[in-house]
Parts: C-alpha cells; sequence; structure tokens
C-alpha cells in the first residue's frame, strides 16, 4: 500500500459496489420476474420477489410439453447443449494437444506449412463464410446431426498455440531423460506431458466450454430439425412471438436457464478461468 | 521457429496433426477458396448457371447504399461499443486496484457476464428495454422521452449498443486490472512522496505506461463488435427497423442465408475476410512489442 487514505478507500468501494449492481442489473429483474404470474407484467416490471416461488422453473424443467414457438422440451434442449458443449470441449483439446505435440517434438516434412495452415483459421471466423460452410456441411449430409454441430467448430488454432508455448518451455533436459530411460513418443506424452499440462488443460476447459455453449449462429445454420435444438437457440425461439401474450416469467427462467452452465462454471474454476482469457490471446 | 530435437519418427508426427488439418482443410480453408471463387460469379435466378464475371459484385456493393450505410452502422456501432466498454471497465480496475480487501468477491461479481450467452443477454435486455412494461421505457417517460426501439432506429441501435457492450466489460476489466498491478509499486511511492494524490497518479504513471493493454484491447473490442454480436442483433432487432442496426456481418447472413444471393454474399464474405485479416496482423504486429516496461 502507497499511502493510507481511508475516505478514498471508501469510495473505491462504493464505485465497485455500484457497477456491481448495475452489472447484475437485468439479472435481478429477471430473477424477479420468475416469481411473478404472467398479468403481473401488464402494469410494468416488478422489482420485487412474487410469491410463485421458483414453480416456473419446476414447472418448465419437470413438463414434457413446449411453450409459445419453441418445439422442444426444455430438458431435452439442455441435454442438446450439454452435448454440443463438451463434445466440442473434449474434441477441441484433444486435437490441440495432440498437434502441439506434433509441431513441438518432431522434425516432419510439411511442418511449418501444417503450423501456417493451423494459423489461418484465426482468420476465417464462422461469420465470414457463412455460406460456403453451410454449403460443405450439406455435401457432407451434415445437416441435423450432432457431428454438423461440433466437428467443424473443433479446429482451434489458440489452443494449439496455447499448448504449443507451453511445450516450449519445458527443458530438453527432460526429454534426453525421458529417451535415455527409453520412454517412446507416446510413453513421454502420456507419462509426463500429459500430467505437466493439466493447468493449461483445465484454463482451456473453460473457456471452450463457455465458447461451445453459447454458440448460437453455427446451430442457426445447420439445425433445421427441432430435434437438435440447443437452449441458447432456443431462446430466440421464444423471443420471436408476433401475437398473442408474451410470457415473460417463462422467458426469463428459461433465460436464467441457459446462462446458468457456463456462469458456474467461469465462478467455480475462476483461476482457471482468468488464466485461460489471459494466455489465450498471448 | 523454435523447436525441441524431441522424437525421430516419420508418421506418428502427421498421423497426430492429421485431425486438426483435415478439419481445417475442410471446413475452413475450402470454404473460404469457395467464397473467394463465388464472389466473381453471378448464378442466373433459377440457380441453372453460372458465369464469370470479375469484379462486379464488388462493384455493385459498392456502388448499392445499403451496403455502404452497413458500413457505416457497423463502423458507429463498434466505436461506441469499444470506447463505453473500455472507459467503463478502465474506471473500474482502476478502483479495484486500490482495494486490499474483498478482491475476490468483487472480481467474481465483475467478471460472470463473459459466460453469458450472447442471445442470452440480448434476450435479458430486451426485458428491460420492452417499450411497453420495461423498466426503462418507465424511467425514460419521466423525462418525457418515448422510449420505442421497434420503430426508432436509434433508440433500437443504443439497445444493442448497450447490451454488447454490458457483455464485454468483464473482459476488459480483467485485462486492465491485471495491467494496473504489473505497473511497478516504486514509481507510485515515488510520486506519492512527491505529494501527488491517487488521480494524478492514475493519469500520470499508471494511463501512459499501461498503453500497450490499451491498443491490444481495442483492437480485440472492434473484433467483438464486428464479429461476435451477431446473435445479440439477430434477438432483438433482426437488423431492423429499417437496416439501422444490420451490421456487416448480419447482412452477409441476411443477404445470404435468407435472401440467397450467392454472389453478392460471397463478395461481402471475401470483404470481411480482408477485414478480419487486417485486424489479426495489427493485433499479431502489436503482441510482439506488447512488454514495452
Amino acid at each position: 500500500m502507497v499511502e493510507r487514505r481511508p475516505l478514498f478507500k471508501l469510495f473505491c468501494h462504493v464505485i465497485l459496489i455500484f457497477g456491481i449492481l448495475a452489472i447484475a442489473l437485468p439479472v435481478w429483474l429477471a430473477l424477479v420476474a420468475t416469481t411473478h404470474e404472467n398479468n403481473v407484467f401488464a402494469t410494468g416490471t416488478p422489482l420485487w420477489f412474487g410469491d410463485l416461488g421458483l414453480s416456473v422453473f419446476w414447472d418448465l424443467l419437470s413438463s414434457d410439453s413446449s411453450f409459445n414457438n419453441s418445439a422442444l422440451p426444455i430438458t431435452h434442449m439442455l441435454f442438446n447443449s450439454f452435448v454440443m458443449a463438451l463434445t466440442i470441449t473434449l474434441g477441441k483439446l484433444s486435437i490441440s494437444i495432440l498437434s502441439a505435440y506434433a509441431v513441438v517434438f518432431f522434425r516432419f516434412p510439411g511442418r511449418m506449412l501444417a503450423f501456417w495452415m493451423i494459423f489461418f483459421t484465426l482468420m476465417l471466423p464462422v461469420e465470414v463464410r457463412i455460406m460456403p460452410t453451410f454449403e460443405v456441411i450439406t455435401n457432407l449430409n451434415m445437416l441435423n446431426s450432432f457431428s454438423g454441430l461440433t466437428i467443424p467448430l473443433i479446429a482451434s488454432a489458440t489452443a494449439t498455440f496455447l499448448f504449443r508455448q507451453f511445450f516450449l518451455t519445458i527443458p530438453q533436459e527432460l526429454i534426453e531423460a525421458a529417451r535415455i530411460d527409453g520412454a517412446g513418443p507416446i510413453k513421454f506424452f502420456f507419462d509426463i506431458l500429459l500430467p505437466l499440462s493439466r493447468t493449461n488443460i483445465a484454463a482451456l476447459f473453460v473457456i471452450t466450454f463457455i465458447y461451445g455453449w453459447n454458440q448460437y449462429l453455427w446451430p442457426l445454420l445447420i439445425t433445421t430439425d427441432a430435434q437438435y435444438y440447443t437452449i441458447v437457440m432456443g431462446i430466440k425461439q421464444m423471443l420471436g412471438v408476433v401475437d398473442g401474450i408474451v410470457e415473460w416469467n417463462k422467458i426469463m427462467a428459461t433465460t436464467i436457464i441457459a446462462m446458468l452452465p457456463p456462469v458456474v462454471v467461469v465462478i467455480a474454476m475462476q483461476k482457471a478461468f482468468v488464466k485461460g482469457l489471459v494466455d489465450t490471446e498471448k | 521457429m523454435s523447436s525441441h530435437v524431441g522424437f525421430k519418427n516419420k508418421w506418428l508426427p502427421i498421423a497426430l496433426i492429421a485431425p486438426q488439418l483435415l478439419i481445417t482443410l475442410v471446413f475452413f480453408i475450402w470454404p473460404a477458396g469457395q467464397a473467394i471463387v463465388q464472389s466473381t460469379q453471378l448464378e442466373d435466378a433459377f440457380g441453372l448457371s453460372t458465369e464469370f464475371v470479375g469484379l462486379e459484385n464488388f462493384v455493385s456493393l459498392f456502388n448499392d447504399s445499403n451496403y455502404l450505410a452497413s458500413f457505416f452502422t457497423t463502423l458507429q456501432f463498434s466505436i461506441t461499443v469499444a470506447v463505453l466498454a473500455l472507459v467503463s471497465a478502465l474506471i473500474l480496475s482502476a478502483f479495484a486496484e486500490h482495494i486490499t480487501r474483498g478482491t475476490t468477491f468483487y472480481r467474481t461479481f465483475l467478471i460472470w457476464p463473459y459466460a453469458v450467452a450472447p442471445v442470452v443477454a440480448g434476450s435479458l435486455w430486451l426485458f428491460l428495454f420492452d417499450p411497453t412494461i420495461g423498466v426503462v421505457s418507465e424511467m425514460l417517460q419521466w423525462v418525457n422521452v418515448d422510449w420505442d426501439p421497434v420503430l426508432n432506429g436509434s433508440h433500437a441501435m443504443w439497445m444493442v449498443v448497450i447490451t454488447s457492450t454490458w457483455k464485454q466489460i468483464s473482459y476488459n476489466f480483467l485485462f486492465f486490472l491485471a495491467a494496473l498491478q504489473s505497473v511497478p509499486k516504486s514509481l507510485h511511492e515515488a510520486a506519492a512522496i512527491d505529494g501527488s494524490g491517487p488521480i494524478k497518479r492514475f493519469m500520470t504513471i499508471s494511463f501512459p505506461l499501461i498503453s500497450p493493454t490499451s491498443f491490444f484491447l481495442l483492437v480485440v473490442n472492434f473484433v467483438y463488435a464486428f464479429f461476435d454480436t451477431f446473435a445479440v442483433i439477430h434477438a432483438m432487432t433482426q437488423g431492423g427497423p429499417s437496416n439501422s442496426t444490420s451490421t456487416l456481418v448480419y447482412k452477409v447472413y441476411n443477404d445470404g442465408f435468407i435472401g440467397l444471393n450467392l454472389g453478392s454474399s460471397a463478395a461481402q464474405s471475401v470483404i470481411l475476410m480482408a477485414l478480419v485479416a487486417l485486424l489479426t496482423v495489427v493485433q499479431f504486429k502489436y503482441v510482439e512489442k506488447k512488454v514495452a516496461y
């Protein structure tokens, strides 16, 4: 601490608490909305809890029926989201760590070319190649399938680079020692490299899980069959009511359900999250 | 590129890197090439034949007032989002830096919006911004503003700007805080002995020293506003009213996927690719010099 200024310190706390409240405001109002009957909203947004408790959540999660335009029960959409997010996460981590291993620990023809090809994907987010990618998916018969939802998203330059950076810091002596002890490349990978990469894997897990769970444009393009809708996509369907009554309490409850898994992951694995965020940008 | 002298094996590394390269080729590089090819072609109304037209698609894009308007909309949107998200995050992190107790508490409650999906953010804020029942419209009535994002273009723009900013503050906050904490304490101590208070020290020491981070964040925020806000716009305004929130990415989607105008959509894709390439190069060139102090 540089100096003692209790009043200034108090002021800092006040500003930060104000910031926290401002950022939390939309979620607060959403949470309050889920505890009210829908007819309450006719007179404006309530600011304090009503008497429905968590019943709107239980209704949504327990009933098999859907509401508004959503074509699928929430539990099914949640299941789809979990399958998609976890497949993308596991796929991304596996192929990235393997390719980083190949690039750093081996010399093979075309190594630089491979490196630059992976680098190139940084410049090609889905948003800039919507139509041609859609055509590729159509030609490969991957519309409306989990493979179509996940496989194209598991290539990753950032994850590969992160593992590469980390592998480069591993001392040469470690590899030599392993070789002298008779470890081949596969044993070295599983027994030495993988355990050493634990913190990096955790950091990337958080970032990638959020990325996978929050995908929106991609499922929008390649799923027309409601069977494959994810919860993040489902929200848009519910907002799309043109006529009739907007069931704000149910929409807000679904919104909260949709944001809960990634938010819980970020808060529970905060250290890994911060590391992942900072490291992937290098 | 430096590398270890590791193992001698010809086929193993190729097998290890093959899945990544295969996906990259099939789903990234091939479609990007297709976009470039299609951008020079024109398809007839029935989709039966295509002919090579050179740069005609690009020329007609730049003569299309809708496209130019979308360029302007994107610029306006991105600059506002970047400035708002950077300034509010800088203010919060500058105050957070002085706090010794409860840092984890504050950090936890400031970073969670990063995990919220853009469309979820759109849904949350749509409830606040609803013209009949929303809190915002109620408050604006006190100052006699008739809030109507459904019909009023600038209201719609503010709505998507605020939602997108809200989501980006946590990211900027984390990076600003890390940068501020890495400014040497001795500089602050010396300045404090010379009699300058915390605000003066921030303006004359911290802020100039974290300028590499600020610049880096500026680029990242631009990329975010350009490419990651599609879901916010799609959920909240669908580009309307009358295209007032139709950014370049929203227009590519709308013209290609909804309007099925392949040539024009491909040309727009190529322009966007050039933009991302430019931003990526700026970002990487800068990262080389990241350690400035």
